[in-house]
């Protein structure tokens, strides 16, 4: 099994109007080659899933400000002021969701749940067009799946069948995105043989990952 | 010549806020400071004391920021400022990380804000109109941790009071903080309302009470910090 793809063939993965969920913290964990190159292609409507909007100019906070965005999910987009100007001229319909409440949606898509309860944004502006619910007496938000045509993560190193072990805090959403997207594509730092990575510490099993790009970066 | 610049007296104000929440953190209790003054709490921290540091980025030791040359990629904080972790320390997944949060395990957090309030109510993601960064994990640690502290600057710029009797801005979370800090006072939130417990060294009872908006119960026993 050998999933290492070259970075132009994955061009026909990507689709006008299709749902992309992207990795990283920040700069931290992002898969900057791919989204470099995805740039290029001048995709249309995008809906976009990602923890935050990164920074302005820099891989996936430019990414982001690309006039065919139609819509972000995500937390945070303070740190990229061409996001919030795109917002505030109606060019872009923005969703804010709490980091957990977003995290938990997107592993309840690769999980097969329905939903989860979270008492996090009760009283506030999150629990909005959300429906809620009582239990024991305290209420919670119901926060529902959220999946994507398309995961773009970053992993530290694969083997060529696709098992993934992230690098310290650059793990962050990549895992719990491998499994929430029809296919998934990971950029690795580095590729070994299949058996040279140690089966105790695969992190994300090789069922999730379809296609291995070698990172430039 | 005591030459005082612009700024100053605001960083030793700050400083004076996370100087005094740092004395309400206990041996190891595990704790998460967010962006700005709480970021400063870890540096009046006791060195008898052992606490552990959650990042919610997704790990637990936090440690100093990186010395420059000694960056790594991928060890940031949760402001993505290069750091360093501790070597009992820990990585692991965002949901995981919320887990920790959500799931009661963390002992503290101190929160910056815009405006708080004599219910605990507390408001610092959005100023409608103005400003709209989003909310981060900002929702989640004020539902979460065990003990909400929040560290603010008593007054805006204009000189309004930020500790307001009820607050005007869209909310983080209801009624969840436990003690508001500021340059001036101490103030616990109660059942009753908001508690002065504690005033700053050179201010007065009156002063305080002037310039907050929230009412206050003033402690029988009001210490001087």
């Amino acid at each position: 099994m050998d999933k290492v793809v070259s970075l132009d063939s994955i061009d026909k993965l990507f689709n006008d109007g299709m749902r992309i969920m992207i990795g990283g913290f920040l700069d931290c964990g992002t898969a900057e080659t791919i989204l470099e190159h995805i740039n290029k292609l001048n995709l249309k409507d995008l809906t976009v899933i990602v923890n935050d909007a990164g920074y302005n100019n820099k891989s996936k906070g430019k990414f982001l400000a690309n006039s065919n965005i139609n819509k972000i999910i995500t937390s945070h987009i303070g740190t990229n002021p061409d996001i919030g100007d795109k917002m505030n001229s109606g060019k872009l319909d923005v969703d804010l969701i709490p980091q957990g409440t977003l995290v938990e949606q997107i592993r309840c898509k690769g999980s097969g749940l329905g939903g989860v309860l979270t008492p996090t944004g009760i009283g506030t502006k999150a629990e909005e067009g959300m429906k809620k619910l009582k239990v024991d007496g305290k209420e919670y938000i119901l926060a529902t799946p959220i999946g994507a045509d398309l995961a773009v993560i970053k992993a530290w190193k694969a083997d060529r069948s696709g098992n993934l072990i992230y690098r310290y805090s650059a793990r962050n959403f990549n895992p719990i995105m491998a499994m929430a997207a029809d296919k998934v594509i990971v950029e690795v730092e580095e590729i070994v043989d299949n058996g040279d990575l140690d089966n105790n510490n695969i992190m994300t099993s090789n069922i999730f990952t379809d296609y291995i790009i070698q990172s430039e970066m | 010549m005591l030459q005082i610049r612009k700024g100053e007296k605001m960083s030793q104000n700050k400083n004076k806020i996370a100087q005094r929440i740092a004395r309400e953190i206990s041996d190891g209790d595990v704790v998460n400071l967010g962006i700005g003054i709480p970021t400063s709490v870890c540096d009046y921290i006791p060195e008898n004391i052992e606490v552990t540091i959650h990042s919610e980025n997704g790990l637990i030791g936090l440690d100093k920021e990186a010395e420059e040359g000694f960056e790594d990629k991928d060890i940031i904080n949760a402001s993505g400022k290069h750091a360093t972790i501790k070597n009992t320390g820990s990585f692991f997944d965002t949901a995981m990380s919320f887990n920790i949060i959500r799931g009661g395990h963390l002992d503290m957090t101190v929160l910056g804000a815009l405006q708080v309030d004599g219910k605990g109510n507390i408001a610092n993601w959005m100023i409608p109109g103005k400003l709209v960064p989003g909310m981060g994990g900002a929702m989640d640690l004020t539902v979460g941790a065990k003990r909400v502290i929040c560290a603010i600057i008593h007054q805006t710029k204009s000189g309004s009071s930020k500790i307001k009797e009820e607050c005007n801005l869209p909310l983080t979370a209801e009624g969840e903080v436990d003690l508001i800090v500021t340059e001036l006072a101490v103030m616990e939130v109660t059942e009753q309302g908001l508690l002065l417990k504690e005033i700053a060294e050179g201010t007065t009872v009156k002063e305080v009470v002037n310039k907050t908006e929230a009412e206050l119960i003033i402690s029988d026993d009001i210490k001087v910090f």
